[in-house]
C-alpha cells in the first residue's frame, strides 16, 4: 500500500450526509458578468451533484483558461483553475494516477478547441474517465471580443473588422473524430435537459464529451437563441432520444428521414410520411451520430440536441492499472535492491 | 605465436563505423567486459541524428570512444591510442581524434572505389602513405568474417552484419579481454534465434584468433584492475541512473512515480526505463506532446504522485507556461533536462550545457525554480534522487540538469545500499481544522499537500496570483509583492537542508576552476595533472546551481582567479559573477563534444603562466 491508499483508506466512499444543491456552492464570489449563460451551466451541475451520491472530496473540477474555466472556483469540492487549454492534459494525469476520483473538465471553444485543441483529441481518443464540459459561446469572452474557432464565418469581431475567414470547428465532429466514447449536445436555456446530458455523462464510463451551447451575453448576445428561444426552438431543434424517430416542430409534425445518407427534413402533416419513415435514433450507430454532428452544418436542419453517441470501450486509466497488476503478479512487487543489482556486476574486494 | 605483452596503465578505444554497423553494441560490449575485470573507465558514444544514414557516407558515421585503466578515470579520454575504423568515412571523421602515432585497425574490405568516392578521398589512405605517422593495421575484416560463416548457408547481409564481432574479437585479444562475457550476452540476446548465436560466436572468436595468429600484430597489451574501494559494481549510463534514482525516491518516499513524457533525444531513454518497471507502480505516460507531459505530470503530482517530466531543450522550452503553474501552485515535480546542443532542433544527438540559463530564468515573471545538475553518469543516481527530496519537502518544482555526455556515457557505479539511502517522509495533510491552502511551514515555508479524496480539505487552487494563507485569488499589489518574495524565499531557504560545498584541492590559491554538470571528469583530470606539476590550482563542481550552497561565496573569495569551463558561451560565470561580483574567466567549448583535459590545462597553463 502505498502512502496514498493509506491516508485515503478511511476516507468514507459515500456522501456522509445527503446533500443538496446548496452543499456544493462554494464560499467564492460568482465572477460572471450578469445574464451569462454560464450561471444556468453552473446551477444545474450543482443541482445534479447530490444525485450522483459521490462524496464531495471525491469530485475534482479541471480547467483551463477563459470565463468557463472560472467554474471550479464555484464549486464546494476540489478545484484546480490551471493554464489555458491544458485541462485535459492536468485531468489525464489525475486520472491516471487516481483513479478513485471523479474528475469534470470545463472548458470553452476557445481553451479546448483552439489553444488546447491537441490535448482534447488524445484523452477522446484514450478514453480517459473524464466528464468535459464544453460551453460553446462562439466568441472569445475573456479577452474582450475575438472570434473563436467555432465562430461562423464573416464574424465581425475586434480581431476581424473585416470578417471572420476562417472556417469553423464542428465540436461534436472533433470529439466523433477524435473517437470519444460518449458525445452530446445540450442547452445552456434548457434547464432540464442540461441536467438531463450532465447525469448521463456522470454515468458513462470513459471520456464524455458535452457541447454546451452557451449564450455570451456581451459579446455574441443571442448567437444561439434560434435554438434556444421558445418561439423558435421547436422548429429548429430536434431532441434525440435513444431508440426514438427523429420528430420536431411546434406540432410534432416534421420528422428527419435518411435519404442515402443525406438526412431530410419530411413533413409528417400531408400523409406522405409517418413516424415510421424516420431515422430511429441509436447511440451506438458509429455511422450515424457523424450524419448527426453534420446536420449543424447543413443551413436548413434543425440542430440534433441529446446524446449522439454513447458506447463501452476500456478505459485507460483501468488499463495502465492492469499493466501494473500483471506486471506485479509476473515479476514480484518491485525490489530495488534487486533492480540496482541486475545483470553484470562485478566485485571489487 | 608468441608475442610480447606490455603493460598500460591507461587506452582510449574509439570504435568508428556507419550507423548501421553496430558499434555502438561493440563498444557497450568492449566496456561491460572491461568493467567485469575491474578496470575504470568511461565512456562516450557519438552517434549522428540520422537512423540509418546511407552507408559510407560522413555524415552516417557512428563511434564509440572507451577510455579505461589501472587508475582513475575520470573521462573519455583525450585523445584515442586506437581507431577502429570499419570505412573510409569513419576513418575520416575520427582521425583527427587519434592521437600521432597510435593505432588504426582498418577493415581493408571497406575502403572500396566507392566508399572512398563518398569519403571524399582520391586515393586509398591505407596504401597512399597519407597516415605515415600511424600505425596503421589493414585487416579484410568483411572477407574473414565471411570465411569464419563460410558453411553456415547465411545470406550476405547477415554475415556482414557480424563482422563487427570479428573487431570485437580482435580488440579483446590486442587488450587481453575474455570473450565469455560476450559469448553470454549473444546467447541471451538471440536466444530464440540459434543460427544468429552461432555465427556471432564464430566471428566473435574468429577475431580473436586472428590477432593470436596473424603477423600483422606483434604486441598485445595488459591493463591491470583500477584501485577502486571495494565493493559490489555495475556499469550505468546516466538516463538509468536518472530512472533507478527516482524509482528508489518512490520507494523510499512510498509514492507513486508518475512519468509525462515526450519522445525526444537524448531523454527518451529515461522514458524507455521507467516504462519497464511497472511492478514498482510506476505509470509512464507517453503524451501527445512536451506541454501534455509536463501538465500530466502535475495533475499527478496534484493527486500525490510523484509528477516528474523528461526532456531536452526544446521540450523544456514547451513546458515553460506549466513550470510557472507549478510555481504557483506550489506542488512537487521534477522536471529533468537532458541538455543538448542547440538552439532550435540543434544537433539532438550531441552534448551542451546551454540551457543552464533556460532553466533559472526562462519563465514569464518571478518564478524561481531549484535546479541542480548531475556531475558523472553515475552521480544521476543520487541526483535525482535528491530532486524528489528537495520538491517534496519544499512543495516545488524542481529541474534537474543533465545532459547528452552523461546521459549515453557509462561509468562503473558503486551500487549503493538500499539502506544508506536517506528516508524521504512526506507529509500530507489529513486535518480539515484550522485548514487553509497557503498557509506555510515556519521552517522550509512549504504549502500543506491536500490532495483530492481527503474529507474536509475540498479547496481551489490555479494560476492566478493566491492570497497568502486562504489560497483565495487575489489581485491586492501588497499581497502580490509579498507572494513574490515568499515564493523566492521558499527557494532560497533550500540552502540551509543541503550539505556544503567542497573543494578538490587546497583552499586557498591562485586558481579556482568551479564547473558544474558533465564536465566533473575533465575539470579533475587536469585539475589533477597541474597540482602533480605543483600549480595552486584547485576544484570546485558545482551540484546545487540555484540556491547555491552557502558557502560558495567564501570558497571563490579565497581564490586570486576563477575559472569557469563550460559547454556554452559562459552562462555559470555569468551567474557568479552577478551574485558573489567575482571577475570569473569563462572557458568556453561548444562543439556538441565535451572538454579534453587537455584544453583546460591549457586554459589553466594560460592563467598561471606554464613556469612554476
Amino acid at each position: 500500500m502505498n502512502l496514498v491508499d493509506d491516508i485515503l483508506k478511511d476516507a468514507p466512499v459515500t456522501p456522509p450526509v445527503k446533500y443538496t444543491a446548496k452543499d456544493f456552492q462554494s464560499d467564492q464570489d460568482v465572477r460572471w458578468c450578469p445574464g451569462c449563460g454560464d450561471y444556468s451551466i453552473l446551477a444545474q451541475v450543482q443541482r445534479v451533484m447530490p444525485d450522483l451520491n459521490i462524496p464531495k472530496h471525491r469530485i475534482v473540477f479541471v480547467s483551463g483558461i477563459g470565463c468557463s474555466s472560472r467554474f471550479p472556483y464555484y464549486m464546494e469540492t476540489y478545484g484546480f483553475h490551471s493554464i489555458h487549454g491544458r485541462a485535459p492534459a492536468i485531468a489525464s494525469g489525475l486520472k491516471i494516477a487516481r483513479p478513485d476520483l471523479m474528475i469534470w473538465v470545463a472548458t470553452g471553444d476557445g481553451d479546448g478547441l483552439s489553444i488546447g485543441g491537441n490535448h482534447l483529441i488524445h484523452v477522446c481518443r484514450r478514453n480517459v474517465d473524464l466528464k468535459i464540459l464544453l460551453f460553446n459561446n462562439e466568441i472569445y469572452g475573456l479577452t474582450k471580443g475575438q472570434y473563436s474557432p467555432t465562430s461562423e464565418v464573416g464574424k465581425v469581431t475586434k480581431s476581424t473588422p473585416y470578417g471572420s475567414i476562417d472556417h469553423p470547428f464542428n465540436p461534436l465532429l472533433v470529439a466523433l473524430g477524435a473517437e470519444a466514447s460518449f458525445v452530446a449536445r445540450t442547452l445552456d436555456r434548457d434547464p432540464k435537459h442540461l441536467q438531463t446530458i450532465i447525469r448521463r455523462a456522470a454515468d458513462h464510463k470513459g471520456t464524455s464529451f458535452i457541447e454546451i451551447y452557451q449564450n455570451c451575453n456581451v459579446f455574441n448576445d443571442g448567437a444561439f437563441f434560434k435554438y434556444t428561444e421558445k418561439e423558435t426552438k421547436d422548429d429548429n431543434v430536434v431532441f434525440i432520444e435513444h431508440g426514438k424517430p427523429m420528430v420536431f416542430g411546434k406540432e410534432h409534425d416534421k420528422g428527419i428521414r435518411l435519404e442515402g445518407f443525406t438526412p431530410t427534413v419530411v413533413s409528417l402533416k400531408d400523409g406522405k410520411y409517418s413516424a415510421s419513415d424516420l431515422i430511429v435514433h441509436n447511440e451506438k450507430d458509429t455511422m450515424l451520430s457523424f450524419i448527426l454532428a453534420r446536420m449543424s452544418s447543413i443551413p436548413d436542419l434543425p440542430r440534433p440536441v441529446g446524446v449522439v453517441y454513447s458506447v463501452e470501450r476500456p478505459l485507460y486509466e483501468a488499463e495502465v492499472s492492469k499493466q501494473i497488476q500483471q506486471a506485479t503478479q509476473k515479476q514480484g512487487e518491485g525490489n530495488l535492491e534487486k533492480l540496482l543489482n541486475h545483470g553484470e556486476t562485478w566485485t571489487i574486494k | 605465436m608468441n608475442k610480447a605483452f606490455k603493460n598500460l596503465d591507461e587506452v582510449t578505444i574509439r570504435f568508428a563505423g556507419d550507423s548501421g554497423d553496430g558499434m555502438q553494441l561493440t563498444g557497450m560490449q568492449f566496456t561491460s567486459t572491461t568493467a567485469l575485470l575491474g578496470n575504470d573507465l568511461s565512456t562516450l558514444p557519438d552517434f549522428p541524428a540520422e537512423i540509418r544514414a546511407p552507408a559510407g557516407t560522413l555524415f552516417g558515421v557512428s563511434g564509440f570512444q572507451i577510455h579505461f585503466g589501472s587508475t582513475e578515470i575520470n573521462t573519455p579520454g583525450d585523445a584515442c591510442d586506437v581507431l577502429v575504423a570499419m570505412n573510409p568515412a569513419a576513418l575520416k571523421v575520427n582521425l583527427r581524434s587519434l592521437r600521432d602515432g597510435g593505432i588504426i585497425i582498418a577493415n581493408s574490405d571497406g575502403f572500396n572505389e566507392k566508399n572512398l568516392k563518398l569519403a571524399g578521398y582520391e586515393s586509398n589512405p591505407l596504401e597512399d602513405g597519407s597516415l605515415s605517422k600511424y600505425q596503421v593495421h589493414a585487416v579484410a575484416i568483411t572477407k574473414l568474417t565471411h570465411n569464419a560463416l563460410d558453411d553456415l548457408g547465411l545470406s550476405n547481409k547477415l554475415v556482414e552484419r557480424s563482422k563487427n564481432f570479428f573487431a570485437l574479437g580482435m580488440m579483446y585479444w590486442m587488450f587481453t579481454r575474455p570473450l565469455e562475457p560476450t559469448i553470454k550476452w549473444i546467447q541471451e540476446k538471440f536466444k530464440k534465434n540459434p543460427e544468429f548465436i552461432e555465427a556471432n560466436t564464430r566471428v566473435l572468436k574468429a577475431g580473436y584468433a586472428f590477432g593470436e595468429t596473424t603477423e600483422i600484430f606483434a604486441v598485445r597489451y595488459e591493463v591491470k584492475p583500477a584501485p577502486l574501494a571495494p565493493g559490489k559494481y555495475r556499469s550505468v549510463t546516466g538516463n538509468e541512473a536518472v530512472a533507478w534514482g527516482l524509482i528508489a525516491a518512490s520507494v523510499k518516499s512510498g509514492l507513486d512515480l508518475f512519468l509525462g513524457s515526450y519522445p525526444i533525444t537524448p531523454a527518451s531513454d529515461i522514458l524507455h526505463e521507467l516504462a519497464k518497471h511497472k511492478n514498482f507502480r510506476v505509470k509512464t505516460f507517453q503524451a501527445e506532446d512536451e506541454i501534455a507531459g509536463i501538465s500530466s505530470a502535475i495533475g499527478a503530482s496534484y493527486g500525490g504522485a510523484i509528477g516528474v517530466t523528461t526532456t531536452s531543450g526544446p521540450g523544456m522550452a514547451l513546458k515553460t507556461e506549466a513550470m510557472g503553474l507549478a510555481v504557483m501552485l506550489e506542488l512537487p515535480l521534477i522536471i529533468c533536462d537532458v541538455q543538448r546542443g542547440g538552439p532550435s532542433t540543434g544537433l539532438p544527438t550531441k552534448t551542451e550545457q546551454a540551457d543552464l540559463l533556460q532553466a533559472l530564468y526562462g519563465r514569464n515573471s518571478e518564478a524561481p525554480i531549484p535546479v541542480i545538475a548531475a556531475s558523472t553518469p553515475a552521480d544521476c543516481f543520487l541526483t535525482a534522487f535528491e530532486a524528489v527530496r528537495i520538491a517534496i519537502k519544499y512543495m516545488t518544482p524542481v529541474i534537474i540538469l543533465s545532459d547528452g555526455y552523461l546521459a549515453n556515457g557509462a561509468e562503473p557505479w558503486l551500487i549503493p545500499l538500499v539502506g544508506s539511502l536517506p528516508d524521504i517522509a512526506p507529509k500530507f495533510r489529513t486535518d480539515p481544522e484550522g485548514f487553509q491552502p497557503y498557509m506555510r511551514d515556519e521552517r522550509t515555508l512549504a504549502r500543506p499537500w491536500a490532495i483530492p479524496g481527503t474529507p474536509g480539505l475540498e479547496h481551489r487552487i490555479g494560476g492566478l496570483e493566491k492570497e497568502h494563507i486562504t489560497g483565495n485569488v487575489s489581485y491586492d499589489p501588497e499581497n502580490h509583492e509579498f507572494m513574490v518574495k515568499m515564493r523566492q524565499a521558499k527557494v532560497d531557504r533550500i540552502a540551509d537542508d543541503i550539505p556544503p560545498a567542497v573543494v578538490e584541492g587546497d583552499q586557498k590559491g591562485d586558481l579556482l576552476v568551479v564547473g558544474w554538470g558533465g564536465t566533473y571528469g575533465a575539470i579533475r583530470t587536469a585539475v589533477e595533472e597541474k597540482r602533480k606539476e605543483g600549480k595552486s590550482v584547485s576544484h570546485l563542481q558545482l551540484k546545487y546551481i540555484n540556491p547555491f550552497q552557502k558557502n560558495v561565496g567564501e570558497i571563490l573569495y579565497n581564490f586570486k582567479n576563477v575559472l569557469v569551463p563550460e559547454l556554452n558561451l559562459g552562462q555559470l560565470a555569468r551567474v557568479l559573477r552577478a551574485k558573489y561580483l567575482v571577475p570569473a574567466i569563462t572557458l568556453s567549448k561548444v562543439q556538441g563534444l565535451p572538454f579534453k583535459a587537455i584544453e583546460i590545462e591549457n586554459k589553466i597553463d594560460e592563467i598561471l603562466g606554464t613556469t612554476r
